[in-house]
This record gives structure tokens, sequence and C-alpha cells, in this order.
């Protein structure tokens, strides 16, 4: 018979361990999908992870959207990081992010035709505060009126997706676009743009962002006070309580942080690669960076190569759907199997496994 | 006058009817202990298997001429709505409750898996023809004027719904069932002690939660809007949980939040219809709004909200020994 037996601390190897395991079994599962698909599964998985990187014709053109895809994923999912490592569960990171590409994008087209210098820090600015307020809301309900902010977060995003329709066809749309919804392009304008500032690369002022926020992230949990708090409130919230951390204001920094991060991936998103706001601007990275955040342990590093693998999926997954004809859905189930498979070899890190009677105490 | 009350009434009945169904289901879930937030995922999986299955059915039935079999393509369809949601919540049962996952986490995933898989197995079947779902009362009885549409016009599922409100509130509340179940939620330890199979009696709870969104699904696709869309189910999986705990997990103030929400939603497209000059974003985040504003009033008096709730709701349960 087999048990499991509780561990009396989470074993470290496995933590490290689980990810790729996961990563691995994701890909016969996610084979056997693309088999029933009528797909050769090796010829899939090969297009989805190793294609986009090294294909002699698609690769050129693919690499560098690994940084442009993998950006707002890293940002969104450090921010996401902080609430989810002390149990406060921002999950409408999607609005968050929506809101912060409306505030940034309605800044700097309020000042249409300037051409500032000033005019991009005042949007990513713009950026921040919108995706903070909006996560703010959240917060504020769980603080002072006991609200969940899980489903507080998530029906935000509805209200999100609502008030980017109306920008895209009302207050946004740009008045030379003959009636068409969208607004003005941002990106084809100088002072409003977010450019790939090293040819080739894909990097853009967002992926710089992600870059720092791993760095901070990581300064963070591993030196400051509050990283420390973070982690006890998650584990032991009696006794964080008791050493004095405020579970209030850690609600409303967490999901402010996390805010602030997805408002600024859309702001960067939104004067870059998307270029404009339309009515289907936002892709699902607020919830795909879900993943990421697990995927990557919550921690940043972990987040980091994280991130990269799921831009990569991504990118294999528009791949795969160009060249073998393979539906567009099927990478997001994919990407949902793979957080399965993480979850369900969690139990390794926290339990050890024992075949065999239990011994008589 | 813009808006007649007996059409937004039936209305309302029909649109609240997927949400009271999940919201059900979750109730049972949640009582046992559970927090599933899958609820969105299964009951996008209800929708696209219930519309498929009425699709293909309808399609075999009608090329080979069996009429007995196209009448009962609805009823084949709200069958694998429930037994696909029920297979997917599956994995959830299994995740949670045998390797121990976190519950909020596995929910997460449960809803991301079941979007993308939902879409992936509808592709190809939007627009596609379904066979009409005849409705089970006599139309004479729907003549009668303002109490025939209101009472009499509706589905079957709209009825079992209804029913299954009052069948939900006597198990909890006067059999033996209910009891064990409502104990495994208050202590998982004190059930097992007692010998209750707690894991056994959560995966029983978790695929009647399943089951119970899949056939809300299979509703707002085969019987609503008779039609597949990717993404149809827009949120109401996440209004199901939020009714759950606006109801305090009581039944019959589930039906009330239930029609309360669908109210909102009827009202807001007459409306929209009607052009009366209220900004459309705002009629359409309308029923979210409401729904986190009944959450805060229901949230913000601790001791009354915290009476209700199971005490064990998203614990992990592991028997040591």
């Amino acid at each position: 018979m087999i048990r499991l037996e509780k561990r009396p601390t989470p074993s470290r190897a496995w933590s490290l361990g689980t990810p790729v395991l996961a990563v691995l079994l994701t890909m016969i599962a996610g084979g056997a999908m693309f088999a029933a698909l009528g797909q050769d599964p090796f010829e899939t998985i090969r297009i989805i992870f190793w294609d986009p990187l090294f294909h002699e014709r698609f690769a050129a053109f693919s690499r560098p959207q690994l940084l442009v895809k993998a950006g707002p994923l890293i940002l969104i999912a450090i921010g996401l990081s902080f609430g989810f490592r002390a149990g406060i569960w921002n999950i409408g990171a999607e609005g968050q992010y929506i809101v912060g590409a409306l505030s940034g994008a309605a800044f700097g087209l309020a000042f249409y035709p300037s051409e500032s210098v000033l005019l991009f820090p005042g949007m990513i600015l713009a950026g921040i505060l919108g995706g903070l307020l909006w996560a703010m809301i959240p917060a504020v309900l769980k603080v002072f009126a006991n609200t969940n902010e899980i489903l507080v977060s998530l029906l935000l995003v509805y209200v999100a997706e609502a008030m980017l329709a109306s920008a895209a066809t009302g207050w946004l749309r740009n008045p030379d676009g003959q009636g068409f919804p969208g607004s003005r392009n941002l990106a084809r304008h100088p002072g409003t743009d977010n450019p790939e500032l090293f040819a080739g690369t894909g990097i853009h002022w967002g992926v710089l962002a992600a870059f720092i926020a791993v760095i901070a992230a990581y300064v963070l949990f591993q030196k400051h006070m509050f990283g420390y708090q973070i982690k006890l409130a998650g584990q032991a919230p009696r006794a964080a309580r008791f050493s004095g951390v405020n579970p209030g204001r850690m609600v409303l920094l967490c999901l402010g942080i996390s805010g602030a991060l997805a408002g600024a991936a859309g702001l960067f998103e939104v004067s870059g690669p998307a270029g404009q706001i339309t009515i289907d601007f936002n892709a699902g990275y607020g919830f795909t960076a879900i993943i990421v955040a697990f995927l990557g342990r919550l921690h940043p590093i972990g987040i980091l190569f994280a991130g990269l693998l799921m831009a990569l999926t991504y990118i294999g997954g528009e791949l795969a759907q160009l060249m073998l004809q393979v539906p567009a859905p099927a990478i997001q189930a994919f990407q949902g199997m793979l957080l399965f498979f993480l979850l369900a070899l969690d139990v390794l890190s926290n339990y050890r496994i024992r075949i065999g009677r239990a011994a008589a105490a | 006058m813009i808006v007649d009350p007996v059409t937004l009434i039936v209305a309302l009945i029909t649109i609240s009817t997927p949400v009271l169904l999940a919201a059900l289901g979750e109730l049972v879930v949640e009582k046992s202990g559970v927090l599933n937030l899958g609820v969105e995922g299964m009951m996008i999986m209800g929708a696209v298997c219930g519309f498929v299955t009425a699709n293909e059915v309808h399609g075999y039935a009608t090329l080979h001429e069996i009429v007995w079999l196209d009448r009962l393509a609805p009823t084949l369809a709200f069958l694998a709505g429930m037994a696909g949601a029920a297979v997917l919540s599956l994995i959830f049962a299994f995740l949670t409750q045998f390797l121990m996952s976190n519950q909020v986490a596995t929910g997460l995933a449960l809803t991301l898996f079941g979007l993308g898989l939902a879409a992936l197995i509808g592709v190809g079947y939007e627009g596609q023809p379904i066979p009409e779902v005849a409705k089970p009362l006599p139309a004479a009885l729907r003549e009668i004027p303002v109490v025939g549409p209101i009472l009499f016009s509706h589905d079957f599922v709209t009825y079992l719904a209804i029913f299954a409100v009052f069948a939900i509130w006597y198990v909890l509340r006067h059999t033996r069932i209910g009891l064990v179940l409502r104990a495994v939620g208050e202590s998982h330890d004190a059930a097992h002690a007692l010998g209750y199979k707690v894991v056994r009696i959560r995966v029983v709870a978790i695929l009647f939660g399943g089951a119970m969104a899949g056939l809300g699904g299979a509703f707002l696709s085969v019987v609503y809007v008779e039609n597949w869309v990717q993404g149809m189910t827009a949120g109401a999986g996440w209004i199901a949980l939020a009714l759950v705990v606006f109801a305090a997990w009581k039944p019959g103030r589930v039906l009330f939040g239930a029609w309360l929400f669908g109210g909102i939603a009827a009202l807001q497209l007459r409306l929209q219809a009607a052009e009366v000059g209220v900004p459309v974003a705002l009629l359409d985040a309308s029923p979210y709004l409401v729904t986190i504003i009944v959450l805060v009033v229901m949230s913000s008096n601790r001791a009354r909200a915290a009476l209700n709730a199971p005490a064990a709701l998203g614990k992990t349960f592991h028997a040591s020994g």
C-alpha cells in the first residue's frame, strides 16, 4: 500500500525538480492531446519548443518575440508573487493590465500631437497609477469590508473589459480613423512610442522593466524586512500578527505592487508591441502570469525562466498554428495542463512516499 | 413603457438558471469543506459538451430521419454537459483530495484549463444548428395572461433548478447524508475520527458540483443562447461563486441572489436596446458591479458572515496514521 508521510519541511531538491518534471510530463500529455487532434506529437512538440529558437527560416523572426512576450508575463508574475507568498490572491491582473494600458494611453493621447521627451515617462506613471488604483479596489474592500479579494479582483476584469470596449469605440477612438474602432497608434508617434531598444532583440522598455523587477524582488525577498514579513504572513499568519505585521497593510501593499506592475505591463504593451487600444487588446497575459508565478515557484529567478518558457509556448503555439493548422486554443489547454502537473507534483516536495504498512507507533 | 415587467421577469428567470445551478453545486462542494474556484471552467466545459452533443445528435437524426432521436437530443446534450464538467472536476478532486494540492491554485488551474479545452473542443461548431428544446408544459397554460408566461413558460431545466433549491435545502438540513456532509465541512478531523470517509465524501461532492455547473453551462449554450461562442460563460462561474458567499451558504438565498443577478442582467439588456442614455459600458459592467456591491454589503458584518461559513473551507485534509 502506498502512503504519504508529511515532511517536516518541504524538500528543496524536489521543489527545484518538480517544475522541470512538470514540463516534461506536460510535453508527454500535450503530445497525446496533439495526437488526438490528428497531429504527429513529436513534430508538434518540436515546433513548439525548438523551432521558435532554432528553425532556419522562422527563428530570425520568432527569437526577438520571445522577450516581447516574456516581458509582460515576467513583470506581472513578479507582482503576483508578492501576494501569493503572503496568501493574498490577486487573480485580476488582467483587469489591472487593461486599466494601466487605458490610463497610460489616455495620458499620452491627451497631449497629442506633442512629441515631448517627458511624455513617455508621464505615460509610464499614468499606467502604473491606473493599475495600482484598480488593484486598490479589492484591497480596500478586503481590509475595510472583509470582502473576498479573489472574487472582487476577478469580477473587476469584466468591468475593465467593458471600459476597454467603450474606450476603443468611444472616448479614445482615433478621430482620423474613419469611424473604425481603435485609438491612434501610439507606437508610430514619436514621444508616445515604446520602441525596440536594441535591433533584433525584441528588448523594449517593458522588458528592461521586467529585468529590473526581477532584481528588485530578489533583493527584497532575500535581504529586506518586508520580504521576510510577506513570507511570515503567508506561512504563519498568527505568528506574523504577534510580531507586529499589520495584515491590512500587507494586503494593501501586496495588491498595490501587483496592480502597479500589471498596469506598467499594460502601458508598455499598448505603446509598443500592440501599438494602440483596440477592443481585444488584452491577450490573457494577466491570467497566464498566474501560471508563470507558480511555475517559477514564486521566486524571482524562477519566474524569469518560467516567463521565458511560457513565452516560448505562445510563439511555438502560433508557429504550430501556422505550420500544422493546430487550433489556437490548443496552446491554452496546454498551458493549463502545465499548471495541473506542477500542482500535482508538489506532493513530492511536501510529502514523502512510503510503500508498505505503517509501523506501529 | 420601455420595459415590460412580465417579459422582464420571464427573462430574469431564464438568465438566472445557469448561475443558479452552478451556485447550488458549489454550495454543496463548499459545505463539504472544499473551495473549488474552477466553476467557470466546468461551466464552459458543460456548455461546449452540451452544444456539440446537441449538434451531432441533431445532424445524425436529421440524416437518418429518426424523429425520436432528434427529440431526445437536448436531453442527451444536458447529460453530456453534466458528464463533461464532472470529468473535468475529477481532475480537481484527484489533485486536491489525493495529492493534497492547494485548492485555490488548483481551482484556478481548472478554470484556465477548462477555458482552453472547451475552446479546443468547440472549434468549428460556432453557428451550427441544434434542435429546438420543447417546453414541458402545454401551450394552453402559457396563454393565461401574466401568470402563464411567468410560471408556465419555462424549460424543464429551469424547473429542475428551482426544485434543486428545495431538494438541496432539505438534504442538507434534514437528512443523515446532509449532516455527515456538513460535519466533514466543519471539522474533517472530527468526522474522520468518527469513521466517516472524508476524502470519499468530498470527491462525491466535487463531482456533484461539477455536474451542476455542467448542466448550467449546457443550459446556457443549448437553451438560452442556442449557440456556441468561445468564452461564452463570461464570468458566470465567478458570479456563482460570489452568490454562495452572498447567500451565506443557504440554498434559499442562492435562489434570491441568482434572481437578483438575473434581474440586473435582463434589465440592462433591455435598457441597452431602448437606448436610454446610460453609457453602454456601465450597463455591460452592471451585473459584475452589482455582484461586487452585494458581496461588500454581505461580508462587512464579520460576525454574521463567518457564522455560516464551513469551518474547514479550503483546508487540506491529510489523515496521519
